[in-house]
């Protein structure tokens, strides 16, 4: 299990370099002179405007500036941005915002979706398991951007429950976008466990455990919970890989400064470092949770194992 | 009405003679949405201690889902227990509240299956399987129950059992898992051990093995053994008495030797024909013709008469006795012998009483 794990990670540095490459290039083909936006209104002298493209290697073709960006990794440094702020000082200020929000939208997307999914599946059919059905089905068809104002209209402003913007109030920020951002996978989970669940109960074995007179929460907790809930686990920690890539849109309609805001806004001013350092991040965090799961599932369930 | 008492050893109530389990006139459908599927219809036995019976059918015949209905563990709905009982040392099961059956399951009647892969539970070892008998039903932690599993396996013959204990299901072979089913079904040394199929997924040579277990298991413990088989070479080795099933009835009844020998029953008689015999080798096989009965519409009369030989319609039967409209009663044709055909005598060439 160890060998396996290092050589999946020592996998992911080949796949890091892949991708801010093309991250890189797809930024680099950007229409537009990123330098002349800069000034706005008021355009820059083209002095200054000389400088700042010798800065940066604009003119340079891309791979010297693809090189130069990885050279500077080496020594630690993630660039800066047109401004002269730092990308690593950007990523410090925007990430821990993007990860509260994703801890509270698994906590949610677990909780709500598991509970949900274990009641129906168990009593399958009942008034609860369409109530389920019917909601889950709902909430996947309405468009997040839909969904996000929906919550925003009925909890914040008419209820006054939570607030709607900004991170002023603490964890109280994330309650409504970590609801809104969980809100298609909360479903998924849901109908997920409820078929692994209705699925298991019928499983030779879980017959076995009746035949053998154990009780019947035994059966159900022990028999069909535990086998039912691998695949369920097993997806939910790839949706943190996935959560952290980021939420444009929840993080924009909330108003919450976290990395998939960054990286929007920065794709709009063609801050190519900010744009290659965090969605490398991203990248990182993606491949860095599949690689967690895998090993989750070899703990699972025993029939896996990677030696 | 006595207690039950679980705790005399199965070998002592073998000599008193009354029955472990009788079986009376059990009917069981599955309500299914295009109507019922009629699965067992008046299905009666009795078991007693030492005893092997086998129940001999195809499949369809109702004998996995009347084992099913004995041990509770029919998946309702579906299926629906109709009518008759199930009396396990006196009581009658279908009448005990739901906590007291499942406390017979395991001590009183235990049962292991055909695919003993798939009846495991793929993420426990298999001690832990084993052990959990003695955790639910005896409360013994976890130390004395993985101890007593390793015993269990000793006992089943599982080569190295202390170290393999703590193994996986799938780490297995086929004829090594049966035997786990087999450690964690005589666990706590029950009266009844039902065995569904217990051979057909496992090759010949592995077969016999598991078989002569059970035997000496049964030998040992003096439990009861009902064998659900189509096999009918495993019920010819190891089986006492036979009944033999067909669209949810037992068509015939009595001691193995004298049905294998001379059925009493077109249908039985219909099997034995259709089994290689090495004596006359090169002769064509007998088979039965037809399909088994769609358990949804059972033909009317005697059920095996569509597809019976020597069947009698219309003006050709006897009065009473037309093999399409009169349904034949299971009764008793020669001493010891139970067939539920019009014309058994002619099937035994015996003379009708």
């Amino acid at each position: 299990m160890g060998r396996y794990v290092a050589r999946r990670l020592l996998l992911t540095i080949p796949v890091l370099i892949g991708a801010s490459f093309l991250i890189f290039a797809m930024v680099y083909a950007l229409p537009g002179d990123p330098i002349r936006a800069l000034g706005g209104d008021r355009p820059l002298s083209p002095a200054v405007v000389e400088v700042l493209r010798e800065q940066f290697h604009l003119d340079d073709p891309l791979y010297v500036q693809y090189w130069e960006y990885v050279r500077g990794l080496f020594s630690g440094d993630l660039g800066t941005d047109f401004r002269g702020r730092p990308v690593l000082d950007t990523i410090e200020r925007t990430l821990p915002v993007t990860v509260k929000l994703t801890i509270v939208a698994i906590v949610l997307e677990a909780v709500i979706g598991l509970t949900a999914g274990v009641l129906a599946g168990i009593r399958r059919n009942s008034f609860f398991d369409n109530l389920v059905l019917v909601s889950t089905t709902l909430v996947v068809s309405i468009p997040i951007l839909v969904l996000a104002f929906l919550t925003q209209l009925l909890f914040g402003l008419k209820l006054g429950w939570f607030p709607i913007a900004g991170t002023r109030e603490g964890i109280y920020s994330y309650i409504l976008p970590g609801l809104v951002l969980a809100s298609g996978s909360l479903a998924y989970v849901a109908r997920l466990t409820r078929t692994s669940l209705a699925e298991n109960l019928r499983a030779d074995y879980v017959r076995t455990a009746r035949a053998k007179g154990l009780p019947n929460r035994t059966v159900i907790v022990r028999h069909t919970l535990r086998n039912s809930l691998i695949p369920v686990v097993t997806f939910i920690g790839a949706d943190i890989g996935a959560l952290l890539g980021g939420a444009i849109v929840t993080e924009s309609v909330f108003n919450l400064p976290g990395i998939g805001r960054e990286v929007f806004d920065s794709v709009r001013a063609q801050e190519g470092a900010v744009v290659v350092g965090i969605v490398t991040l991203m990248v990182f965090f993606f491949i860095f949770f599949n690689l967690v799961v895998d090993v989750l599932y070899a703990v699972l369930d025993p029939r896996i194992r990677y030696d | 009405m006595t207690n039950l008492d679980l705790t005399k050893p199965t070998a002592e109530l073998a000599d008193q003679g009354t029955p472990l389990l009788e079986v009376d006139d059990l009917h069981v459908e599955f309500r299914t949405r295009s109507g019922p599927v009629h699965a067992v219809n008046g299905v009666s036995y009795s078991l007693a201690a030492r005893e092997t019976l086998a129940i001999l059918g195809e499949s369809g015949s109702g004998k996995s889902v009347s084992a099913q209905a004995i041990m509770g563990i029919l998946e309702t709905p579906p299926a629906v227990i109709t009518g008759g009982g199930i009396w396990f040392q006196g009581r009658n099961m279908l009448e005990m509240p739901a906590e007291e059956q499942r406390k017979i399951r395991g001590p009183g009647i235990s049962m292991i299956f055909q695919d003993a892969l798939s009846s495991l539970n793929p993420v426990y070892s298999v001690g832990f399987q084993i052990g959990e008998m003695f955790r639910a039903h005896r409360g013994m932690g976890k130390k004395e129950a993985r101890k007593r599993a390793v015993e269990l396996m000793d006992r089943v013959r599982i080569p190295a059992a202390a170290r393999r204990v703590d193994d996986y299901p799938h780490q297995f072979s086929g004829g090594m898992r049966q035997r786990v089913m087999i450690a964690m079904a005589i666990a706590l040394d029950p009266r009844i051990l039902i065995a569904d199929e217990p051979t057909t997924a496992l090759d010949v040579t592995v077969q016999a093995q598991v078989m002569d277990l059970l035997k000496d298991l049964q030998e040992e413990t003096g439990m009861g053994l009902i064998l659900i088989t189509h096999d009918l070479g495993v019920v010819n080795e190891v089986a006492d008495n036979v009944a033999v099933m067909y669209a949810g009835e037992i068509v015939e009844r009595g001691t193995v030797d004298d049905v294998f020998t001379r059925p009493a029953h077109p249908y039985t008689d219909g099997l034995m024909s259709s089994v290689p015999q090495v004596e006359s080798k090169g002769g064509r096989l007998q088979p039965i013709v037809g399909q088994p009965p769609n358990l949804a519409r059972i033909p009317s009369g005697c059920p095996f008469h569509p597809r019976c030989s020597r069947r009698r319609l219309g003006a050709e039967a006897a009065p009473g006795r037309e093999c399409s409209t009169d349904v034949p009663p299971l009764r008793l044709v020669v001493p010891g012998r139970e067939a539920a055909c019009h014309y058994s005598e002619e099937v035994l060439g015996v003379p009708a009483q």
